[in-house]
């Protein structure tokens, strides 16, 4: 049986390879090109640091970017779970009450396409400085309205022919929404989920440029610039990048299981 | 006792406003038990709208439709109907056996007994190996046939058919055309077929109910005598072309009156 099935095995191994090698040898080649010009140039520490540098303060910080991580990435998890929630919640109402989608459907797209996350300022005002609820109803906020529109779009962008096939069996109104609504929204949701996981944690950490506790990854970039900590400085903007990455990577695995054997 | 009996029925939309349109006036049809019709017509004279008062999707303004000796409402929530249409409408989420169950699964059948049919209806339409399969794994000509074989799946003694082979391509709609014969003889199905094509009404019927449009009307019903055993040697046959001339005659005579009474009102046919 081992036989048999080593040899496609291994040739999906080769296929893995050729399809991510050449990713690998770019970034490698990036970085080399980028060391190498950091030491060829003499470019200060102030300017651009190195590669090796930000890699010896990255595992030299390890313990305390993993901490501030925790924080960015605790408050960004917060915000995506109770945002989606939200989102798919409100996007159920607009999808069956259609004037109500009318009304808040425009808004939701207008207040999508600005920051809004310099709210943020405000929120600080209305809590403790000590809180992390600022920087959760933030994340929220952005995730919500992201996964409304999408969910609710998934809901009532139903084909006709489904509808009127559903109409011809005499299906109730909530046969439709489970057998036919639902099922054509979950894809919706998940594309919504790969744009929100991502902004989660880029809100996370914006949200700390405007104040309150400093235990995070963007306050902790802010005071290592503000103390010439370059180096370490772009250590926690690697680690910063993991966690979007994470997060964008769990949404894709996610997709994966909800819609195993479909299509695309 | 008839199958399906349309008596005086009338659809207006909009009606009493600018907008107003006359999509049928005063129709009426009887189709017999395990008979093959077809609607054919130009655009625009209301054969879809004909099927979708009998399917009760839509509510005749006058008239009345009665499936089976029941009204159209009871005959629907009944199931008493198949549909399909010219999409093939199956779900992208379900496997091609879970695309079937779906109309038992609405008349709240047990999971073994509606597997049991799926199977039953997948080897009807010849595509028993596909039941784990999702429908874009599978062909157009596929598709529409477990569309019907949906449609048949609660075995109601009426299908409705809206252009179902309109996407497919000449080749696989001939293929269909002898599949949906043989399928609906097994079955002792009714059907009612809306079709654009002459040949395609004429080798399927029994009857060719000719429409035309402003104000939808039938104007006339063409017998088709080719006897119940039809193959390919049918669309070779004499009385096949003489059915196919028979029922152009008839569409012509409704489009020169048609394109008479817009030059009357000055009217542009587009």
């Amino acid at each position: 049986m081992s036989g048999v099935n080593s040899a496609p095995n291994s040739a999906r191994k080769v296929g893995r390879v050729r399809q991510i090698g050449p990713a690998i040898v770019f970034g490698v080649a990036f970085l080399a090109l980028w060391e190498s010009a950091v030491r060829g140039f003499d470019l200060k520490p102030y300017f651009l640091a190195a590669p090796s540098k930000i890699g010896e303060q990255f595992f030299k910080n390890y313990s305390r970017i993993w901490e501030a991580s925790a924080v960015s990435g605790g408050n960004a998890l917060v915000g995506l779970v109770v945002g989606t929630v939200l989102g798919v919640a409100m996007s159920f109402i607009l999808s069956r009450y259609r004037f109500l989608g009318e009304l808040v459907t425009p808004l939701a797209i207008a207040l999508n396409a600005i920051p809004i996350f310099v709210l943020v300022a405000i929120l600080n005002n209305m809590y403790s400085i000590t809180s992390e609820i600022p920087r959760r109803v933030m994340v929220t906020l952005v995730v919500y309205f992201i996964v409304l529109v999408n969910v609710a779009k998934g809901l009532t962008q139903v084909r006709s022919t489904h509808v009127e096939l559903m109409r011809s069996y005499a299906a109730s109104e909530f046969a439709i929404l489970r057998k036919v609504r639902v099922p054509n929204a979950v894809p919706y949701l998940f594309t919504a989920l790969k744009v929100a996981a991502p902004a989660s944690v880029i809100t996370a950490f914006v949200s700390e440029y405007f104040g309150g506790l400093q235990n995070g990854l963007g306050s902790r970039i802010t005071s290592n610039i503000a103390n010439s900590k370059n180096a370490a400085a772009w250590a926690y903007v690697l680690g910063a990048c993991l966690l979007g990455l994470a997060f964008y990577t769990v949404s894709i695995i996610l997709e994966g299981i909800a819609r195993k054997g479909e299509a695309k | 006792m008839s199958a399906l009996e349309v008596v005086g029925t009338s659809k207006i939309f909009n009606q009493g406003t600018a907008k107003q349109v006359d999509a049928l006036v005063d129709v009426n049809l009887t189709v017999n038990p395990g008979e093959f019709v077809s609607l054919i017509g130009p655009s625009g004279c209301g054969k879809s709208t004909l099927l979708r008062l009998i399917a009760n999707l839509l509510e005749p303004t006058s008239g009345s439709v009665s499936v089976n000796k029941k009204t159209a409402a009871q005959a629907r929530l009944d199931q008493d109907y198949g549909m399909a249409f010219q999409q093939a409408g199956l779900f992208d989420w379900r496997t091609v056996s879970k695309n079937i169950e779906l109309p038992l699964e609405l008349k709240g059948w047990d999971k073994a007994k509606r597997e049991a049919r799926a199977k039953e209806m997948l080897e009807l339409v010849k595509l028993p190996e596909f039941a784990d399969l999702y429908p874009w794994q599978l062909s157009g000509g596929m598709q529409q046939r477990i569309a019907i074989a949906r449609a048949l799946a609660a075995h109601p003694p009426l299908l409705l058919m809206d252009e179902p082979f309109g996407a497919l391509d000449e080749m696989t709609r001939e293929y269909m055309q002898g599949e949906l014969l043989r399928i609906c003889g097994e079955t002792s199905t009714t059907v009612v077929f809306v079709t654009h094509s002459i040949p395609e009404a004429v080798y399927l019927s029994n009857r060719v109910v000719v429409m035309s449009p402003r104000p939808g009307r039938i104007t006339s019903v063409i017998d088709v005598d080719l006897g119940s055993k039809r193959n390919e040697d049918t669309r070779a046959a004499d009385g096949f072309f003489r059915s196919i001339t028979a029922v152009r005659e008839a569409l012509r005579g409704t489009h020169a009156e048609h394109a008479a009474a817009n030059a009357i009102r000055g009217v542009e046919d587009r």
